[in-house]
C-alpha cells in the first residue's frame, strides 16, 4: 500500500513538473502575462482608479475580488484556532 | 501562558515602543493606496505591538485591556466591513466592489482605503486572537 501512495505521489508531480515545463520563461517580455496585462496596469491604472500606488490599484480594484477570499482565509484560521484551542467553560476547581 | 518579565528594561523599553509602532501601522494602513503599504502590511505590525505588549507585561494585562471578546468582534468586523463597501457599491446600482458609484470624492481612493482598513481590522485582531489562543492552551 504504501509503493502505491509513493507511486501516485510521483506520477502527480511527475505530471505537475511536466505541466510547468511549458510555462513561459521567467521574466520573458513577449509572454502573455507581460504582453497584454501589464502594458494595461502601468498605462491605464492612474487614469481608471485615480490612485497612484499601482500594486494596490490592482490589489485591492482591479482583483479586489481575490483580495476578499485572502481576507475570509485570515478570518477562517482566526476562528479554526478559536474553535479548536479555546475554553469556553471555566472549569470547576482547576 | 507568558507572565510578566521581571527585566525593567524590556517593560520600559515596550511601553515607549509601543505608541511609535501602532502610530506606524496606521500610516501604513491609510496610506496604503498611495505609496507602499496596505491592510494586511499595517495590520501585522499592529499586531505585533499588541504581542510585544504580551510578552512584556503577561497576556492577562494585556487581556484586561483589549478583551477577547472583542478581538473576535474585531475579526469577523473587518470581513463585514470589506464584504460591506462591495454590498454599498451593489445596492448603488453597480457591480460588487465596483468603488466608482460610491459618493465622496475620489471614489475609488476611499473605497480601496475602505477595504484596506478592513482588512487591517481583520489581520490585527486574527494575529492576536491567534496568539492569545495558541499561548492559553495548557
Amino acid at each position: 500500500m504504501k509503493f502505491l501512495y509513493l507511486a501516485l505521489t510521483l506520477a502527480t508531480g511527475g505530471l505537475l513538473i511536466f505541466g510547468a515545463l511549458d510555462m513561459p520563461a521567467w521574466g520573458d517580455p513577449n509572454s502573455p502575462a507581460n504582453s497584454h496585462v501589464s502594458p494595461r496596469y502601468i498605462e491605464q491604472s492612474f487614469h481608471e482608479t485615480e490612485v497612484p500606488n499601482m500594486v494596490t490599484a490592482v490589489l485591492a480594484d482591479y482583483r479586489s475580488f481575490d483580495t476578499l477570499g485572502e481576507t475570509t482565509v485570515v478570518f477562517t484560521a482566526a476562528i479554526c484556532c478559536l474553535l479548536l484551542l479555546r475554553r469556553f467553560r471555566k472549569e470547576s476547581g482547576s | 501562558m507568558i507572565h510578566e518579565q521581571e527585566s525593567i528594561v524590556i517593560k520600559t523599553v515596550a511601553r515607549l515602543l509601543v505608541p511609535f509602532i501602532q502610530l506606524f501601522a496606521l500610516y501604513v494602513i491609510m496610506h496604503g493606496h498611495s505609496s507602499p503599504g496596505g491592510g494586511f502590511q499595517g495590520g501585522v505590525i499592529l499586531a505585533a505591538s499588541f504581542i510585544l505588549l504580551s510578552i512584556a507585561y503577561g497576556l492577562d494585562e494585556v487581556k484586561r485591556r483589549f478583551s477577547i471578546k472583542a478581538l473576535t468582534v474585531l475579526t469577523s468586523a473587518g470581513v463585514f466591513l470589506y464584504a460591506g463597501t462591495g454590498v454599498l457599491c451593489l445596492l448603488l446600482g453597480e457591480n460588487f466592489l465596483d468603488y466608482g458609484v460610491l459618493p465622496v470624492v475620489e471614489p475609488r481612493g476611499m473605497g480601496m482605503l475602505a477595504i484596506e482598513i478592513g482588512v487591517g481590522i481583520t489581520v490585527m485582531a486574527a494575529m492576536v486572537s491567534i496568539f492569545h489562543d495558541l499561548l492559553d492552551f495548557e
